[in-house]
Protein backbone atom coordinates (compact mmCIF):
# COMPACT_ATOMS: atom_id res chain seq x y z
CA UNK A 1 0.00 0.00 0.00
CA UNK A 2 2.26 2.95 -1.11
CA UNK A 3 -0.85 4.93 -0.84
CA UNK A 4 -0.42 5.00 3.13
CA UNK A 5 3.02 5.09 3.42
CA UNK A 6 3.30 8.31 1.32
CA UNK A 7 0.17 9.61 3.70
CA UNK A 8 2.69 8.43 6.87
CA UNK A 9 5.94 9.96 5.16
CA UNK A 10 3.75 13.53 5.25
CA UNK A 11 4.47 15.57 8.25
CA UNK A 12 0.84 15.94 10.50
CA UNK A 13 0.31 19.62 9.38
CA UNK A 14 0.78 19.14 5.87
CA UNK A 15 -1.56 16.32 6.12
CA UNK A 16 -4.03 18.41 7.82
CA UNK A 17 -3.73 21.26 5.21
CA UNK A 18 -4.65 19.05 1.95
CA UNK A 19 -6.81 17.33 4.31
CA UNK A 20 -8.49 21.19 4.75
CA UNK A 21 -8.77 21.58 0.85
CA UNK A 22 -11.73 19.06 0.75
CA UNK A 23 -13.34 19.78 3.87
CA UNK A 24 -13.12 24.02 2.36
CA UNK A 25 -14.26 22.90 -1.06
CA UNK A 26 -17.42 21.12 0.38
CA UNK A 27 -18.33 23.88 2.44
CA UNK A 28 -18.00 26.28 -0.16
CA UNK A 29 -20.24 24.06 -2.17
CA UNK A 30 -22.40 23.81 1.09
CA UNK A 31 -22.78 27.00 1.14
CA UNK A 32 -23.82 27.87 -2.20
CA UNK A 33 -26.58 24.94 -2.31
CA UNK A 34 -28.20 25.99 0.63
CA UNK A 35 -31.53 25.99 -0.49
CA UNK A 36 -30.70 21.72 -0.61
CA UNK A 37 -29.72 21.68 3.06
CA UNK A 38 -33.12 23.76 3.59
CA UNK A 39 -34.90 20.58 1.70
CA UNK A 40 -33.00 18.08 3.86
CA UNK A 41 -33.56 19.58 7.57
CA UNK A 42 -37.34 20.21 6.37
CA UNK A 43 -37.66 16.47 5.14
CA UNK A 44 -35.51 15.42 8.23
CA UNK A 45 -38.11 17.31 10.95
CA UNK A 46 -41.03 16.21 9.43
CA UNK A 47 -39.76 12.29 9.23
CA UNK A 48 -38.96 12.73 12.45
CA UNK A 49 -42.28 14.18 13.58
CA UNK A 50 -44.53 11.26 11.22
CA UNK A 51 -42.82 8.16 13.36
CA UNK A 52 -42.61 9.65 16.84
CA UNK A 53 -45.94 11.13 16.75
CA UNK A 54 -46.72 6.93 16.22
CA UNK A 55 -46.06 6.99 19.58
CA UNK A 56 -49.08 8.96 20.61
CA UNK A 57 -51.16 6.98 18.02
CA UNK A 58 -50.38 4.03 19.88
CA UNK A 59 -51.45 5.06 23.73
CA UNK A 60 -54.45 6.64 22.17
CA UNK A 61 -55.22 3.33 20.38
CA UNK A 62 -54.57 2.11 23.57
CA UNK A 63 -51.98 0.05 22.20
CA UNK A 64 -50.07 0.87 25.39
CA UNK A 65 -49.99 2.00 28.76
CA UNK A 66 -50.09 6.11 29.15
CA UNK A 67 -46.93 5.59 31.43
CA UNK A 68 -45.37 4.27 28.40
CA UNK A 69 -45.71 7.27 25.44
CA UNK A 70 -42.51 9.00 26.89
CA UNK A 71 -40.62 6.17 26.98
CA UNK A 72 -41.96 4.85 23.52
CA UNK A 73 -41.54 8.30 22.08
CA UNK A 74 -37.99 8.85 23.06
CA UNK A 75 -37.77 5.34 21.19
CA UNK A 76 -38.50 6.55 18.17
CA UNK A 77 -36.99 10.02 18.13
CA UNK A 78 -33.71 7.71 19.02
CA UNK A 79 -34.29 5.80 15.67
CA UNK A 80 -35.17 9.08 13.33
CA UNK A 81 -32.00 10.98 14.92
CA UNK A 82 -29.48 8.13 14.77
CA UNK A 83 -30.95 7.34 11.11
CA UNK A 84 -30.92 11.06 10.12
CA UNK A 85 -27.55 10.90 11.16
CA UNK A 86 -25.93 8.17 9.72
CA UNK A 87 -27.68 8.55 6.62
CA UNK A 88 -26.39 12.26 6.35
CA UNK A 89 -23.21 10.66 6.36
CA UNK A 90 -23.76 7.73 4.09
CA UNK A 91 -25.31 10.26 1.68
CA UNK A 92 -21.94 12.62 1.81
CA UNK A 93 -19.57 9.37 1.13
CA UNK A 94 -21.68 7.99 -1.89
CA UNK A 95 -21.48 11.94 -3.39
CA UNK A 96 -17.52 11.41 -3.06
CA UNK A 97 -17.19 10.20 -6.67
CA UNK A 98 -20.77 10.81 -8.39
CA UNK A 99 -20.48 14.57 -7.30
CA UNK A 100 -17.15 15.19 -9.78
CA UNK A 101 -18.41 13.50 -12.29
CA UNK A 102 -21.14 15.01 -12.28
CA UNK A 103 -19.21 17.88 -12.65
CA UNK A 104 -16.13 16.55 -14.64
CA UNK A 105 -13.76 17.30 -11.96
CA UNK A 106 -13.00 13.92 -11.17
CA UNK A 107 -9.78 13.56 -13.20
CA UNK A 108 -8.32 17.38 -12.19
CA UNK A 109 -8.86 15.82 -8.69
CA UNK A 110 -7.12 12.66 -9.26
CA UNK A 111 -4.55 14.11 -10.91
CA UNK A 112 -3.77 16.04 -7.76
CA UNK A 113 -0.84 14.82 -5.58
CA UNK A 114 -3.05 14.22 -2.62
CA UNK A 115 -3.19 10.79 -1.56
CA UNK A 116 -6.76 8.89 -1.91
CA UNK A 117 -6.30 8.59 1.87
CA UNK A 118 -5.99 12.10 3.17
CA UNK A 119 -8.85 13.14 0.24
CA UNK A 120 -11.45 10.64 1.76
CA UNK A 121 -11.02 11.39 5.29
CA UNK A 122 -10.89 15.30 4.51
CA UNK A 123 -14.28 14.41 2.77
CA UNK A 124 -15.46 12.19 5.84
CA UNK A 125 -14.71 14.64 8.58
CA UNK A 126 -16.36 16.77 6.47
CA UNK A 127 -19.05 14.36 6.43
CA UNK A 128 -19.97 13.81 9.94
CA UNK A 129 -19.04 17.74 11.09
CA UNK A 130 -22.20 18.15 8.46
CA UNK A 131 -23.94 15.43 9.64
CA UNK A 132 -23.99 16.81 13.25
CA UNK A 133 -25.27 20.03 12.24
CA UNK A 134 -27.97 18.55 10.08
CA UNK A 135 -29.03 16.53 12.72
CA UNK A 136 -28.77 18.65 16.05
CA UNK A 137 -31.05 21.43 14.02
CA UNK A 138 -34.03 18.67 13.43
CA UNK A 139 -33.62 17.53 16.61
CA UNK A 140 -33.82 21.22 17.79
CA UNK A 141 -37.15 21.76 15.66
CA UNK A 142 -38.64 18.16 16.32
CA UNK A 143 -37.94 18.53 20.65
CA UNK A 144 -40.71 21.23 21.31
CA UNK A 145 -43.47 18.92 19.67
CA UNK A 146 -42.99 16.28 22.64
CA UNK A 147 -42.98 16.17 26.28
CA UNK A 148 -39.75 13.97 26.62
CA UNK A 149 -38.10 13.26 30.34
CA UNK A 150 -34.12 13.46 29.88
CA UNK A 151 -33.01 13.24 33.12
CA UNK A 152 -31.58 9.89 33.24
CA UNK A 153 -29.92 10.13 29.55
CA UNK A 154 -26.26 9.28 29.93
CA UNK A 155 -24.71 12.00 27.43
CA UNK A 156 -21.04 11.05 27.77
CA UNK A 157 -21.98 7.78 26.98
CA UNK A 158 -24.83 8.68 23.97
CA UNK A 159 -21.73 11.30 22.38
CA UNK A 160 -18.70 7.85 23.06
CA UNK A 161 -20.87 5.61 21.38
CA UNK A 162 -21.93 7.85 18.15
CA UNK A 163 -18.26 9.25 18.17
CA UNK A 164 -16.99 5.81 17.93
CA UNK A 165 -19.39 4.43 15.76
CA UNK A 166 -18.99 7.31 13.56
CA UNK A 167 -15.31 5.90 12.65
CA UNK A 168 -17.24 2.42 10.76
CA UNK A 169 -19.97 4.75 9.48
CA UNK A 170 -16.92 6.75 7.28
CA UNK A 171 -15.93 3.18 6.32
CA UNK A 172 -19.17 1.89 5.07
CA UNK A 173 -19.43 5.50 3.50
CA UNK A 174 -16.36 4.68 1.79
CA UNK A 175 -17.55 1.44 0.48
CA UNK A 176 -20.60 3.07 -1.22
CA UNK A 177 -18.62 5.89 -2.52
CA UNK A 178 -17.25 2.94 -4.84
CA UNK A 179 -19.87 2.15 -6.27
CA UNK A 180 -20.23 4.87 -8.67
CA UNK A 181 -16.59 4.49 -9.90
CA UNK A 182 -17.32 1.02 -11.09
CA UNK A 183 -20.38 1.39 -11.85
CA UNK A 184 -20.93 5.06 -13.85
CA UNK A 185 -24.71 4.73 -14.49
CA UNK A 186 -26.10 3.17 -11.92
CA UNK A 187 -23.31 3.15 -8.91
CA UNK A 188 -25.66 6.14 -7.37
CA UNK A 189 -28.88 3.81 -7.34
CA UNK A 190 -26.44 1.08 -6.10
CA UNK A 191 -25.50 2.92 -3.17
CA UNK A 192 -29.45 4.00 -2.22
CA UNK A 193 -30.14 0.32 -1.84
CA UNK A 194 -27.03 -0.27 0.14
CA UNK A 195 -28.48 2.67 2.52
CA UNK A 196 -31.64 1.12 2.70
CA UNK A 197 -30.35 -2.49 3.33
CA UNK A 198 -28.75 -0.85 6.55
CA UNK A 199 -32.27 0.44 7.02
CA UNK A 200 -33.77 -2.67 7.33
CA UNK A 201 -31.26 -4.79 9.70
CA UNK A 202 -30.10 -2.37 11.51
CA UNK A 203 -33.46 -1.96 13.58
CA UNK A 204 -34.08 1.60 13.70
CA UNK A 205 -37.17 1.54 14.50
CA UNK A 206 -36.89 -1.72 16.13
CA UNK A 207 -34.78 -3.94 18.07
CA UNK A 208 -33.41 -6.30 15.54
CA UNK A 209 -34.77 -9.36 17.80
CA UNK A 210 -38.37 -8.77 15.84
CA UNK A 211 -36.45 -10.11 12.56
CA UNK A 212 -36.24 -13.01 10.93
CA UNK A 213 -33.23 -15.14 11.95
CA UNK A 214 -31.40 -14.55 8.85
CA UNK A 215 -31.76 -11.17 8.73
CA UNK A 216 -30.63 -11.12 12.13
CA UNK A 217 -27.36 -12.23 11.14
CA UNK A 218 -26.79 -9.43 8.67
CA UNK A 219 -27.74 -7.23 11.32
CA UNK A 220 -24.74 -8.24 12.84
CA UNK A 221 -22.44 -7.36 9.96
CA UNK A 222 -24.02 -3.32 10.63
CA UNK A 223 -22.10 -1.35 12.95
CA UNK A 224 -25.56 1.01 12.48
CA UNK A 225 -26.92 -1.94 14.95
CA UNK A 226 -24.70 -1.59 17.63
CA UNK A 227 -24.86 2.25 17.22
CA UNK A 228 -28.20 2.21 18.09
CA UNK A 229 -28.09 -0.59 20.89
CA UNK A 230 -25.29 1.85 22.37
CA UNK A 231 -26.98 4.93 22.01
CA UNK A 232 -30.52 3.36 23.21
CA UNK A 233 -29.08 1.68 26.52
CA UNK A 234 -27.77 5.44 27.15
CA UNK A 235 -30.82 7.69 26.23
CA UNK A 236 -33.38 4.70 27.74
CA UNK A 237 -31.74 3.42 30.78
CA UNK A 238 -28.65 6.04 31.39
CA UNK A 239 -26.32 2.95 30.67
CA UNK A 240 -22.55 3.95 30.98
CA UNK A 241 -19.24 2.76 29.94
CA UNK A 242 -19.32 0.08 32.53
CA UNK A 243 -22.92 -2.02 31.19
CA UNK A 244 -21.94 -0.51 27.76
CA UNK A 245 -17.98 -1.41 27.19
CA UNK A 246 -18.98 -4.56 25.28
CA UNK A 247 -20.85 -2.08 22.54
CA UNK A 248 -18.02 0.55 22.30
CA UNK A 249 -15.57 -2.33 21.90
CA UNK A 250 -17.30 -3.81 18.82
CA UNK A 251 -17.84 -0.34 17.52
CA UNK A 252 -14.05 0.63 17.71
CA UNK A 253 -13.03 -2.51 16.27
CA UNK A 254 -15.70 -2.50 13.29
CA UNK A 255 -13.94 1.16 12.96
CA UNK A 256 -10.50 -0.27 13.01
CA UNK A 257 -11.24 -2.87 10.34
CA UNK A 258 -13.33 -1.25 8.26
CA UNK A 259 -12.04 2.06 7.36
CA UNK A 260 -8.71 0.63 6.52
CA UNK A 261 -10.08 -2.46 4.76
CA UNK A 262 -12.53 -0.08 2.70
CA UNK A 263 -9.39 2.69 1.69
CA UNK A 264 -7.42 -0.77 0.00
CA UNK A 265 -11.21 -1.43 -1.64
CA UNK A 266 -11.50 2.15 -2.61
CA UNK A 267 -7.08 1.60 -4.15
CA UNK A 268 -8.14 -1.05 -6.19
CA UNK A 269 -11.24 0.52 -7.61
CA UNK A 270 -9.41 3.36 -8.48
CA UNK A 271 -6.91 0.82 -10.25
CA UNK A 272 -9.48 -0.77 -12.25
CA UNK A 273 -11.26 2.10 -13.33
CA UNK A 274 -7.82 3.42 -14.94
CA UNK A 275 -7.20 0.28 -16.60
CA UNK A 276 -10.39 0.21 -17.85
CA UNK A 277 -11.03 3.65 -18.77
CA UNK A 278 -13.73 4.57 -16.51
CA UNK A 279 -13.08 7.26 -14.57
CA UNK A 280 -14.18 9.35 -17.31
CA UNK A 281 -15.27 9.38 -20.74
CA UNK A 282 -15.25 12.96 -22.86
CA UNK A 283 -13.16 14.93 -25.23
CA UNK B 1 5.67 35.54 -14.75
CA UNK B 2 7.92 34.19 -12.11
CA UNK B 3 5.98 35.28 -9.25
CA UNK B 4 3.21 33.24 -10.23
CA UNK B 5 5.03 30.00 -11.24
CA UNK B 6 6.20 27.72 -8.53
CA UNK B 7 8.99 25.22 -9.39
CA UNK B 8 9.34 22.39 -7.45
CA UNK B 9 13.71 22.58 -7.47
CA UNK B 10 14.33 18.77 -6.96
CA UNK B 11 14.41 18.64 -11.02
CA UNK B 12 17.44 19.58 -12.90
CA UNK B 13 16.61 22.18 -15.55
CA UNK B 14 18.84 19.66 -18.27
CA UNK B 15 16.40 16.77 -17.61
CA UNK B 16 14.50 14.96 -19.90
CA UNK B 17 10.92 16.11 -19.00
CA UNK B 18 8.93 13.54 -20.95
CA UNK B 19 10.07 9.69 -21.98
CA UNK B 20 7.25 7.27 -23.01
CA UNK B 21 8.71 4.13 -24.63
CA UNK B 22 6.16 1.73 -26.76
CA UNK B 23 2.87 2.23 -24.49
CA UNK B 24 -0.01 0.86 -25.53
CA UNK B 25 -3.61 1.01 -24.54
CA UNK B 26 -6.64 -1.04 -25.49
CA UNK B 27 -10.06 -0.26 -24.25
CA UNK B 28 -13.06 -3.03 -24.79
CA UNK B 29 -15.59 -2.09 -27.10
CA UNK B 30 -19.07 -3.16 -27.90
CA UNK B 31 -19.22 -2.88 -31.66
CA UNK B 32 -16.23 -2.61 -34.39
CA UNK B 33 -12.54 -3.21 -33.21
CA UNK B 34 -9.79 -6.01 -33.23
CA UNK B 35 -10.83 -9.18 -31.71
CA UNK B 36 -8.48 -10.88 -29.13
CA UNK B 37 -8.81 -13.40 -26.58
CA UNK B 38 -9.30 -11.84 -23.56
CA UNK B 39 -8.44 -12.69 -19.66
CA UNK B 40 -10.23 -16.35 -19.26
CA UNK B 41 -9.30 -17.29 -22.95
CA UNK B 42 -12.71 -15.30 -23.68
CA UNK B 43 -13.00 -13.40 -26.96
CA UNK B 44 -13.64 -9.68 -26.74
CA UNK B 45 -13.43 -6.44 -28.75
CA UNK B 46 -10.39 -4.35 -28.32
CA UNK B 47 -9.57 -1.10 -29.78
CA UNK B 48 -6.41 0.23 -29.82
CA UNK B 49 -6.34 3.79 -28.95
CA UNK B 50 -2.45 4.16 -28.22
CA UNK B 51 -0.38 1.57 -30.19
CA UNK B 52 3.65 1.57 -29.52
CA UNK B 53 3.74 5.23 -29.19
CA UNK B 54 7.45 6.55 -27.49
CA UNK B 55 8.75 9.76 -28.18
CA UNK B 56 11.38 11.73 -26.19
CA UNK B 57 11.02 15.11 -25.08
CA UNK B 58 13.56 17.64 -25.02
CA UNK B 59 13.92 20.10 -21.78
CA UNK B 60 11.79 23.36 -22.28
CA UNK B 61 10.06 21.64 -25.41
CA UNK B 62 7.04 22.29 -26.96
CA UNK B 63 6.02 18.87 -28.19
CA UNK B 64 2.92 19.14 -30.85
CA UNK B 65 0.46 15.49 -30.72
CA UNK B 66 -1.52 16.06 -34.20
CA UNK B 67 -4.19 14.19 -35.21
CA UNK B 68 -7.36 13.22 -36.83
CA UNK B 69 -10.27 12.99 -33.95
CA UNK B 70 -9.86 9.66 -32.34
CA UNK B 71 -6.33 8.85 -33.12
CA UNK B 72 -5.84 8.82 -29.60
CA UNK B 73 -4.53 12.09 -28.28
CA UNK B 74 -6.77 12.51 -25.21
CA UNK B 75 -5.88 8.92 -24.27
CA UNK B 76 -2.27 9.24 -24.26
CA UNK B 77 -2.60 12.40 -22.55
CA UNK B 78 -4.69 10.88 -20.27
CA UNK B 79 -1.78 8.13 -19.61
CA UNK B 80 0.54 10.43 -19.34
CA UNK B 81 -1.79 12.23 -16.04
CA UNK B 82 -1.93 8.93 -14.68
CA UNK B 83 -5.09 8.64 -15.27
CA UNK B 84 -4.94 6.06 -17.48
CA UNK B 85 -3.15 2.60 -16.84
CA UNK B 86 -1.30 1.31 -19.91
CA UNK B 87 -1.28 -2.06 -21.49
CA UNK B 88 2.70 -2.18 -22.03
CA UNK B 89 4.82 0.34 -21.87
CA UNK B 90 6.77 2.86 -19.70
CA UNK B 91 6.56 6.19 -19.12
CA UNK B 92 9.17 8.39 -17.22
CA UNK B 93 8.57 11.83 -16.51
CA UNK B 94 11.68 13.72 -15.30
CA UNK B 95 13.32 10.32 -14.92
CA UNK B 96 10.54 9.16 -12.53
CA UNK B 97 8.14 6.05 -13.19
CA UNK B 98 5.37 7.47 -13.64
CA UNK B 99 3.52 4.39 -13.79
CA UNK B 100 4.88 2.45 -11.05
CA UNK B 101 5.00 5.41 -8.72
CA UNK B 102 2.61 8.03 -10.02
CA UNK B 103 2.66 9.88 -6.80
CA UNK B 104 6.08 11.05 -7.76
CA UNK B 105 5.54 12.70 -10.43
CA UNK B 106 2.04 14.00 -9.83
CA UNK B 107 3.65 17.37 -8.31
CA UNK B 108 5.54 17.80 -11.42
CA UNK B 109 2.29 17.68 -13.62
CA UNK B 110 -0.55 19.67 -14.85
CA UNK B 111 -3.16 19.46 -17.65
CA UNK B 112 -5.95 21.43 -19.59
CA UNK B 113 -7.94 19.22 -21.39
CA UNK B 114 -10.76 20.39 -23.97
CA UNK B 115 -13.51 20.61 -21.91
CA UNK B 116 -13.14 23.47 -18.62
CA UNK B 117 -14.59 21.52 -15.83
CA UNK B 118 -14.92 23.10 -12.49
CA UNK B 119 -17.35 22.66 -9.24
CA UNK B 120 -20.07 25.36 -11.01
CA UNK B 121 -22.06 26.52 -8.19
CA UNK B 122 -18.20 27.81 -6.45
CA UNK B 123 -16.31 30.93 -8.28
CA UNK B 124 -13.14 30.62 -10.13
CA UNK B 125 -11.57 32.26 -6.61
CA UNK B 126 -12.68 28.73 -4.93
CA UNK B 127 -12.24 26.40 -7.64
CA UNK B 128 -8.63 27.53 -7.63
CA UNK B 129 -8.22 27.95 -3.92
CA UNK B 130 -9.53 24.54 -3.65
CA UNK B 131 -6.79 23.15 -6.92
CA UNK B 132 -3.87 25.09 -5.31
CA UNK B 133 -4.45 23.29 -1.65
CA UNK B 134 -4.50 20.05 -2.88
CA UNK B 135 -1.36 21.00 -4.70
CA UNK B 136 -0.20 21.50 -0.62
CA UNK B 137 0.42 25.09 -1.74
CA UNK B 138 -0.76 27.50 1.36
CA UNK B 139 -4.22 29.73 1.27
CA UNK B 140 -2.94 33.38 1.07
CA UNK B 141 -0.49 32.20 -1.58
CA UNK B 142 -3.25 30.30 -3.87
CA UNK B 143 -5.40 33.49 -3.60
CA UNK B 144 -2.33 35.78 -4.62
CA UNK B 145 -1.65 33.97 -7.26
CA UNK B 146 -4.44 32.91 -8.69
CA UNK B 147 -5.64 36.79 -8.74
CA UNK B 148 -2.33 37.57 -10.80
CA UNK B 149 -3.10 34.45 -13.11
CA UNK B 150 -6.44 35.46 -13.81
CA UNK B 151 -5.61 39.38 -14.25
CA UNK B 152 -2.89 38.37 -16.69
CA UNK B 153 -5.81 36.19 -18.75
CA UNK B 154 -8.19 39.34 -18.75
CA UNK B 155 -10.70 37.83 -16.00
CA UNK B 156 -9.86 39.89 -12.94
CA UNK B 157 -13.74 41.03 -12.93
CA UNK B 158 -15.17 37.43 -12.94
CA UNK B 159 -12.62 36.20 -10.68
CA UNK B 160 -15.64 35.76 -7.64
CA UNK B 161 -18.54 35.10 -9.86
CA UNK B 162 -19.67 31.55 -10.06
CA UNK B 163 -18.05 29.53 -12.44
CA UNK B 164 -21.98 29.04 -14.52
CA UNK B 165 -21.87 32.72 -15.01
CA UNK B 166 -18.75 32.44 -17.10
CA UNK B 167 -18.90 31.80 -20.88
CA UNK B 168 -17.28 28.61 -22.31
CA UNK B 169 -14.11 30.49 -23.53
CA UNK B 170 -13.90 32.18 -20.15
CA UNK B 171 -13.98 29.03 -17.94
CA UNK B 172 -11.33 27.59 -20.80
CA UNK B 173 -9.38 30.82 -19.44
CA UNK B 174 -9.70 29.78 -16.04
CA UNK B 175 -8.54 26.16 -16.77
CA UNK B 176 -5.47 27.39 -18.42
CA UNK B 177 -4.64 29.49 -15.14
CA UNK B 178 -5.34 26.25 -12.84
CA UNK B 179 -2.96 24.11 -14.96
CA UNK B 180 -0.22 27.14 -14.21
CA UNK B 181 -0.69 27.97 -10.34
CA UNK B 182 0.28 24.60 -9.33
CA UNK B 183 3.99 25.69 -11.34
CA UNK B 184 4.58 22.59 -13.18
CA UNK B 185 7.30 21.07 -15.30
CA UNK B 186 5.29 18.98 -17.67
CA UNK B 187 2.02 20.65 -18.76
CA UNK B 188 -0.20 18.36 -20.82
CA UNK B 189 -2.56 20.99 -23.13
CA UNK B 190 -5.39 18.79 -24.89
CA UNK B 191 -6.89 21.61 -27.24
CA UNK B 192 -6.26 24.11 -24.79
CA UNK B 193 -7.29 27.22 -27.19
CA UNK B 194 -10.53 25.14 -28.44
CA UNK B 195 -13.51 27.72 -28.29
CA UNK B 196 -11.38 30.38 -27.96
CA UNK B 197 -12.64 33.79 -29.59
CA UNK B 198 -9.08 35.32 -32.06
CA UNK B 199 -7.98 37.71 -29.17
CA UNK B 200 -8.42 35.01 -26.16
CA UNK B 201 -6.90 32.50 -28.25
CA UNK B 202 -3.64 35.00 -28.86
CA UNK B 203 -3.83 36.02 -24.84
CA UNK B 204 -3.37 31.84 -24.31
CA UNK B 205 -0.88 31.13 -27.15
CA UNK B 206 1.13 33.97 -25.73
CA UNK B 207 0.82 32.59 -22.39
CA UNK B 208 2.00 29.56 -23.27
CA UNK B 209 5.30 30.91 -24.81
CA UNK B 210 6.11 33.11 -21.99
CA UNK B 211 5.51 30.27 -19.21
CA UNK B 212 8.05 27.90 -21.89
CA UNK B 213 10.48 30.85 -21.38
CA UNK B 214 10.19 29.94 -17.65
CA UNK B 215 11.58 26.16 -18.10
CA UNK B 216 8.21 24.64 -18.35
CA UNK B 217 7.96 21.66 -21.08
CA UNK B 218 4.71 21.30 -22.55
CA UNK B 219 2.92 18.73 -24.65
CA UNK B 220 0.53 20.03 -26.92
CA UNK B 221 -2.70 18.71 -29.01
CA UNK B 222 -4.44 20.93 -31.27
CA UNK B 223 -6.36 21.08 -34.36
CA UNK B 224 -5.32 24.32 -35.22
CA UNK B 225 -2.67 24.12 -37.72
CA UNK B 226 -1.08 27.17 -37.98
CA UNK B 227 -0.93 27.22 -33.83
CA UNK B 228 0.71 23.89 -33.86
CA UNK B 229 3.34 25.46 -36.62
CA UNK B 230 3.97 28.57 -34.79
CA UNK B 231 4.44 27.08 -30.86
CA UNK B 232 5.02 24.16 -31.64
CA UNK B 233 9.33 22.95 -31.55
CA UNK B 234 8.58 19.53 -32.66
CA UNK B 235 5.13 17.96 -34.05
CA UNK B 236 4.26 14.00 -33.63
CA UNK B 237 1.49 13.26 -36.10
CA UNK B 238 -0.42 10.46 -34.65
CA UNK B 239 -2.75 8.10 -36.85
CA UNK B 240 -4.78 5.12 -35.42
CA UNK B 241 -3.30 5.59 -32.10
CA UNK B 242 0.49 5.18 -33.58
CA UNK B 243 2.74 7.85 -34.65
CA UNK B 244 3.83 7.93 -38.33
CA UNK B 245 5.64 10.94 -38.09
CA UNK B 246 7.82 13.14 -36.19
CA UNK B 247 9.76 16.36 -36.74
CA UNK B 248 9.93 20.16 -36.80
CA UNK B 249 6.98 22.07 -39.15
CA UNK B 250 10.24 22.30 -41.70
CA UNK B 251 11.21 18.64 -41.55
CA UNK B 252 7.90 17.44 -42.46
CA UNK B 253 6.62 20.00 -45.20
CA UNK B 254 10.16 19.18 -46.68
CA UNK B 255 9.32 15.39 -46.41
CA UNK B 256 5.47 15.96 -47.70
CA UNK B 257 7.33 18.47 -50.84
CA UNK B 258 8.90 15.50 -51.19
CA UNK B 259 6.22 12.79 -51.55
CA UNK B 260 4.65 14.78 -54.23
CA UNK B 261 6.68 16.33 -55.97
CA UNK B 262 6.02 19.80 -54.62
CA UNK B 263 8.26 22.42 -53.49
CA UNK B 264 8.58 23.34 -50.02
CA UNK B 265 7.49 26.85 -49.62
CA UNK B 266 3.81 25.48 -51.56
CA UNK B 267 3.12 22.92 -48.78
CA UNK B 268 1.06 24.33 -45.47
CA UNK B 269 0.73 22.17 -42.27
CA UNK B 270 -2.91 21.58 -43.55
CA UNK B 271 -1.17 19.41 -46.12
CA UNK B 272 0.89 17.72 -43.91
CA UNK B 273 -1.97 17.09 -42.00
CA UNK B 274 -3.58 15.64 -44.49
CA UNK B 275 -0.53 13.89 -45.94
CA UNK B 276 0.02 12.61 -42.32
CA UNK B 277 -3.23 11.29 -41.08
CA UNK B 278 -5.74 11.08 -44.53
CA UNK B 279 -4.07 7.86 -45.45
CA UNK B 280 -3.70 6.15 -42.19
CA UNK B 281 -7.35 6.51 -41.04
CA UNK B 282 -7.70 4.49 -44.01
CA UNK B 283 -5.12 2.14 -43.15
CA UNK B 284 -6.25 2.25 -39.68
CA UNK B 285 -10.26 1.72 -40.44
CA UNK B 286 -9.42 -1.40 -42.78
CA UNK B 287 -6.21 -2.93 -43.18
CA UNK B 288 -4.45 -3.59 -40.03
CA UNK B 289 -7.79 -4.41 -38.56
CA UNK B 290 -8.45 -7.60 -40.81
CA UNK B 291 -4.93 -8.00 -40.53
CA UNK B 292 -4.65 -8.79 -36.88
CA UNK B 293 -7.75 -10.25 -36.61
CA UNK B 294 -6.31 -13.16 -39.24
CA UNK B 295 -2.81 -13.55 -37.36
CA UNK B 296 -4.71 -13.69 -34.04
CA UNK B 297 -7.33 -15.99 -35.61
CA UNK B 298 -4.48 -18.23 -36.68
CA UNK B 299 -2.40 -18.25 -33.62
N1 LIG C 1 -12.09 5.35 -21.66
C1 LIG C 1 -12.29 4.84 -22.87
N2 LIG C 1 -13.02 3.71 -23.04
C2 LIG C 1 -13.22 3.21 -24.27
N3 LIG C 1 -12.73 3.74 -25.40
C3 LIG C 1 -12.00 4.86 -25.31
C4 LIG C 1 -11.74 5.46 -24.06
N4 LIG C 1 -11.00 6.57 -24.26
C5 LIG C 1 -10.80 6.64 -25.59
N5 LIG C 1 -11.39 5.62 -26.23
C6 LIG C 1 -11.36 5.38 -27.68
O1 LIG C 1 -10.03 5.56 -28.11
C7 LIG C 1 -9.98 6.27 -29.33
C8 LIG C 1 -9.12 7.50 -29.19
O2 LIG C 1 -9.82 8.46 -28.40
P1 LIG C 1 -9.17 9.83 -27.95
O3 LIG C 1 -10.14 10.52 -27.10
O4 LIG C 1 -7.84 9.54 -27.40
O5 LIG C 1 -9.01 10.58 -29.35
P2 LIG C 1 -8.54 12.07 -29.66
O6 LIG C 1 -7.38 11.96 -30.58
O7 LIG C 1 -8.32 12.82 -28.42
O8 LIG C 1 -9.77 12.65 -30.46
P3 LIG C 1 -10.36 14.16 -30.51
O9 LIG C 1 -9.56 14.89 -31.52
O10 LIG C 1 -11.74 13.96 -30.99
O11 LIG C 1 -10.30 14.72 -29.15
C9 LIG C 1 -11.41 6.57 -29.71
O12 LIG C 1 -11.81 5.62 -30.67
C10 LIG C 1 -12.18 6.39 -28.44
O13 LIG C 1 -13.47 5.91 -28.67
MG1 LIG D 1 -9.23 14.53 -27.52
Amino acid sequence: MTQLEDVVRLPAPRRVALGWAFFERQTNLWKRYWAWEVVWVVYGVVNTLAITFIAKEASHGGLIRPGEVSRLTLFLLIGTLTWAYLSAVLDDMSLVITWERWEGTIEHTFMTPVSRTIHLIGMSVFGVVHATIRTAVIMACALPFFDINFSHVNWTEVVAVIAIGSVSLVGLGILTGILPMLYPERGVQMSFMVQALVLLVSGVYYGIDVLPGWLQAASHLSPATFMLNGVRAAMLNGAGFGSEGRTLLILAIFGLVMVPSSLVVFAAAERWAKKTGRLKRQG
Amino acid sequence: MNSAIRRPSEVPDDQVPLDVRNVTKRFRRRGRGQSQPGPGGRRRTYHTAVHSVSFRMRPQEIYGVIGANGSGKSSLIRILSTLIIPDEGDVLIFGRDALRSPASVRPLLNRVSADPSFFRAMSALENLLFYGRAYGIAGPLVRRRSLDLLTRLGLEHEAKEPMTELSRGQQQKVAVARAFLTGPRLMLLDEPTTGLDPRSKRTVQSFISDVRRDGVAILLTTHDMEEADQLCDRLAFLAGGRIVAEGTSEELRAHVAGSTTRNADDVDMEDVFMAFTGRSIEEDEEEPESREELQNDTA
